[in-house]
């Protein structure tokens, strides 16, 4: 059960960054290593807070729990326990159990022989969420910039943002971000039907090979990118979708504070229209 | 340490260009011949073309030709046929659909008659490539799973487009055709609806946007990981499961507890780029048909908190001066 029929020879010791042979064991199918132990201590010290900052909240429905972050009158200090201190630590354990994660699957690539595209790709994220509750914040001067953490708090939060600048859809970085979110998808879509297509062909035929999802792309848009290519533009996408979302809130406030749809006006003010 | 890691193809090998599997009978020539931009080889595949025309790719370019044509067109004459004022506006220029008084009636052409002949012939055009797709991979064999994706994506432009003007009982409700003019509409959209974030279908498909770009980045990521084994030849790998598809699936397992196999993983990206426009149809098509203001929608059934009024109550406008659609 825990073990897949091939797995046994793969389970092999080594390939760990810190604690040795100590934590180099498996628990059921997970890995566990020096960064399984971190993850697991982080993780459950933010969900233990939540749940106990939830008790001292007005609800218990599962939508409306949230942890807002602390007054803007605090700025970057410390708040009370109950009044933003939770969600400080929160962000702490949540940004000490991302990058525990991320230090864990760089042991198991090790373990694997395999690239570091994904804890790499992970980094990416991880900085998105830091953008969001640190770099944004600090550069704003107040914790209270960091969104609160909720279901539908978030979404406000996000709602309530984007008004500030009048019109988020403006922000050039938000079109981008927006743009290759949607392109990634699009993307995605054309990779998994492709390669089902091929291995689930029309009735009658046999496997398709990589020369017919060629002459599939080449017939339809006259360019084929490939095996290969189509999984780094696939990262590639993906990877600039969360990067432009980042840049788009860190500039909205530290660099832009006024509406976005005026960020606009030195295009249509420029002398080459005269 | 310093290991090989494959972002990019250091050394490309260049032999003779493709020029695609045989097709059967009944099938135009394919057009161009095939060429190599090394820059291209770096990412993917350098060669470019040839490509397939036929009767629906060139019927489909015709319409869509027409369309974006006609928007054109439109745009400069709203400049006042002023090249340089278009270039300068073009953002924030549109055609825009006709005025609610005219419902679904055919309207004046410039008070919208060309914004829905843009629409017939944008429409007449997805569909034609739909078709297109649909044959191209039948006639090489294939499964016809790119079609019905992107089948997905014309259920959500037919529902912006069509159904819900339609059910709206105006032509009015369309989307402009625009860059900002179209941003603008979504915003004021979401505004008239009570805040589409409160729409459960909204959110269902910005899960599963977001979810595509997290699998596509995962995906990505773990294929480029094992190509050093040979990952990327996938459906060698689904069909002979070799090193590479079972490191993959032990990285996920290890990490996550839980693996897709080489050809689960790409069902797993099917249904997830295909649920994004699929639930966001059924949103927009929810609103303002069956649901008016989705925060009070959340407000009744226990999902958002009913805040505080803090502003003294506001009528609809619209129903203040008793417009009719």
């Amino acid at each position: 059960m825990a073990m897949l029929n091939f797995e046994k020879k793969y389970r092999v010791r080594g390939g760990t960054l810190l604690g040795g042979d100590l934590f180099d064991f498996w628990v059921g199918p997970f890995y566990v290593g020096f960064f399984g132990v971190t993850t697991l201590f982080f993780s459950f010290l933010g969900t233990a807070m939540i749940l106990w900052g939830a008790s001292q909240g007005p609800t218990w429905n599962l939508w409306q729990i949230s942890i807002a972050p602390p007054d803007l009158s605090y700025g970057l200090r410390f708040a009370p326990l109950m009044e933003g201190g939770l969600w400080q630590l929160i962000t702490v354990c949540a940004i000490g159990a991302f990058v525990s994660w991320m230090l864990r699957e760089v042991e198991i690539c090790r373990k694997l022989g395999m690239g570091f595209h994904v804890p790499a790709a992970f980094a990416v994220a991880i900085l998105a969420y830091v953008t969001l509750v640190v770099v944004r914040p600090v550069l704003m001067g107040a914790w209270g910039h960091g969104f609160p953490y909720g279901i539908f708090s978030h979404l406000d939060w996000v709602s309530n943002v984007g008004y500030q600048y009048l019109h988020f859809h403006y922000n050039p970085a938000h079109m981008i971000a927006v743009s290759f979110f949607f392109t990634t998808t699009l993307a995605l879509s054309l990779h998994g039907a492709l390669v089902l297509s091929s291995t689930n062909p029309a009735p009658g035929h046999t496997v398709r090979t990589p020369e017919h999802e060629d002459t599939f792309f080449r017939d339809i848009i006259g360019y084929s990118v490939g095996t290969l290519g189509i999984h780094r533009l696939g990262l590639f996408l993906a990877l600039a979708s969360v990067l432009f979302s980042a840049l788009c809130i860190v500039i909205s406030g530290p660099f832009w504070s006024r509406g976005w749809p005026e960020w606009w006006g030195w295009w249509l003010n420029m002398p080459i229209w005269k | 340490m310093a290991e090989y890691q494959n972002i990019f193809t250091v050394v490309q090998a260049t032999g003779p260009v493709q020029h695609g599997v045989e097709l059967g009978h009944g099938n135009s020539p394919r057009s161009g011949k095939p060429f190599l931009i090394h820059l291209f080889g770096r990412l993917g595949n350098a060669q470019i073309g040839p490509i397939y025309l036929g009767g629906l790719g060139l019927a489909s370019l015709l319409c869509g030709l027409f369309a974006f044509n006609i928007i054109g067109m439109n745009m400069l004459a709203s400049v006042d046929w002023n090249p340089i004022q278009f270039v300068r506006q073009l953002f924030w220029l549109a055609l825009e659909p006709p005025a609610p008084a005219y419902g679904l009636s055919i309207p004046p052409m410039n008070q919208g008659g060309w914004f829905l002949l843009t629409g017939f012939f944008f429409t007449a055009s997805v569909l034609l490539w739909w078709a297109r797709v649909y044959r191209r991979a039948t006639e090489l064999g294939m499964g016809t799973h790119v079609a019905w994706a992107f089948a997905a994506a014309i259920w959500l432009m037919m529902v912006l487009g069509l159904f819900r003007p339609i059910l709206m009982g105006s032509w009015s409700e369309a989307v402009p055709y625009g860059i900002f003019p179209h941003l603008d509409w979504t915003a004021a959209f979401s505004l008239r609806y009570g805040n589409l974030f409160y729409n459960p279908f909204h959110a269902l498909s910005i899960v599963f946007l977001y979810g595509s770009a997290l699998l596509f980045a995962m995906h990505g990521a773990t294929i480029l990981a094992v190509t050093k084994y040979g990952g990327e030849r996938e459906i060698e790998q689904i069909v002979d499961r070799g090193t590479a598809s079972e490191r993959a699936a032990l990285f996920w397992r290890w990490t996550m507890g839980f693996n897709a196999t080489m050809e689960s993983i790409h069902r797993w990206a099917w249904w997830f780029a295909v649920l994004c426009p699929l639930t966001g149809g059924i949103g927009i098509l929810l609103t303002g048909t069956v649901v008016d203001n989705w925060y009070l929608w959340a407000v009744k059934h226990g999902v958002a908190p009913a805040y505080p009024a803090v502003f003294p109550a506001v009528v609809d406008p619209a129903l203040m001066t008793g417009v009719k659609p």
